[in-house]
């Protein structure tokens, strides 16, 4: 999978490696002959990367909830502390883990989709990359959290941390109430996708009893 | 627009090889899934049958000297190669056409400052 392309990066201008650009001149001549709808692949793939998701950042979260020795160490070096866990990332990013707490929301915004960290979050979802989410989850958090149906107290700080081509970050969300004694397997099952860019919160017990029923 | 219904554990068990959790596909850069929802795409707009799709995607890996089940992380570098082949000899595009397009997106990358949206054509226009 390595490629001379994927490892050199220039900090002034974009660059997308030699199978990034032969799929989207593929992309280009299918949309313009109209044999592919941009839309409706975006859907397509939204489908898969929700069942393909989170799962290797929820097992993070979870065991950081878990282990405090865990925690304490993702907090400080959250590169080794997730490679740890068998994650590793193909560009050599730096993880930056954010914790939410009793008065802080972090959440996170990027430009580029290959600012993304899926090796641990899976696919980017469609929105992420979107203008609208980045301009307003910049300019207005709290907006965009509404959007998504979360309502925070307004003491609560909102911190938006903007990604680069270094540094990605994640989410560690609040773990819920009512999980005392959880196993880390039972509570991955409540870290979300959108809980760990911090556009969700992390399901209740109850929210997860629905989803599955 | 409606997205294609696809049936993702049928194509799961026709496509020999394809990385998935056992029900679904599974991607492990982006680009990997945009190029399997193209191809679902092109199919189900009757560019080509799903048994033609195979049989180039089963010569592309063995050209390769590789089969199916051990391709590992190349997997999607054989279905992109023969995905290409494919719509070229369908006459849908051709290799001087992708080539163009890639050097354009190319220039378009390069021209656009990092944490920006890449657009095509971008280097042709005043910032």
């Amino acid at each position: 999978m390595s490629h001379s392309h994927d490892h050199h990066h220039d900090h002034d201008h974009s660059e997308l490696s030699e199978t990034e650009l032969r799929v989207r001149a593929l992309e280009t001549v299918l949309t313009e002959k109209g044999y592919v709808d941009p839309a409706a692949m975006d859907k397509l793939i939204d489908t898969y990367e929700t069942k393909v998701g989170p799962r290797n950042g929820a097992h993070v979260v979870a065991t950081a909830w878990t282990d405090p020795d865990y925690h304490d160490w993702l907090m400080k070096d959250a590169t080794a502390a997730i490679h740890h866990l068998g994650y590793i990332g193909r560009q050599g990013e730096h993880m930056v883990a954010v914790e939410n707490t009793d008065d802080t929301h972090n959440m996170v915004v990027c430009t580029l989709c290959s600012c993304y960290p899926w090796p641990v979050l899976g696919l980017p979802p469609v929105w992420y990359k979107s203008a609208p989410y980045r301009s307003k989850a910049v300019r207005d958090p709290r907006g965009v959290l509404k959007d998504f149906g979360i309502e925070l107290p307004a003491a609560t700080d909102i911190r938006v941390w903007d990604s680069t081509a270094e540094v990605r970050y994640l989410v560690i969300p609040r773990r819920p109430e009512g999980t005392e004694g959880w196993s880390a397997e039972d509570l991955a099952k409540l870290v979300t996708r959108d809980s760990m860019i911090g556009t969700g919160l992390a399901l209740t017990p109850d929210q997860l009893g629905e989803a599955s029923s | 627009m409606t997205p294609p219904e696809i049936d993702a554990s049928a194509l799961t068990q026709k496509i020999p090889g394809l990385p998935s959790d056992g029900e679904t596909p599974v991607f492990r850069e982006p680009w990997e899934a945009r190029v399997f929802a193209m191809t679902v795409s092109a199919h189900d707009a009757g560019l080509f049958t799903w048994p033609e799709w195979t049989q180039a995607l089963g010569a592309e890996i063995r050209a390769a000297g590789s089969s199916p089940e051990d391709t590992g992380a190349d997997y999607y570098r054989h279905w992109l190669a023969a995905f290409e082949k494919l719509l070229a000899e369908k006459g849908a595009t051709s290799a001087e056409t992708l080539a163009g397009l890639k050097d354009a997106w190319d220039r378009a990358a390069k021209a656009t400052p990092h944490g920006k949206p890449i657009i095509l054509g971008a280097d042709n226009k005043d910032a």
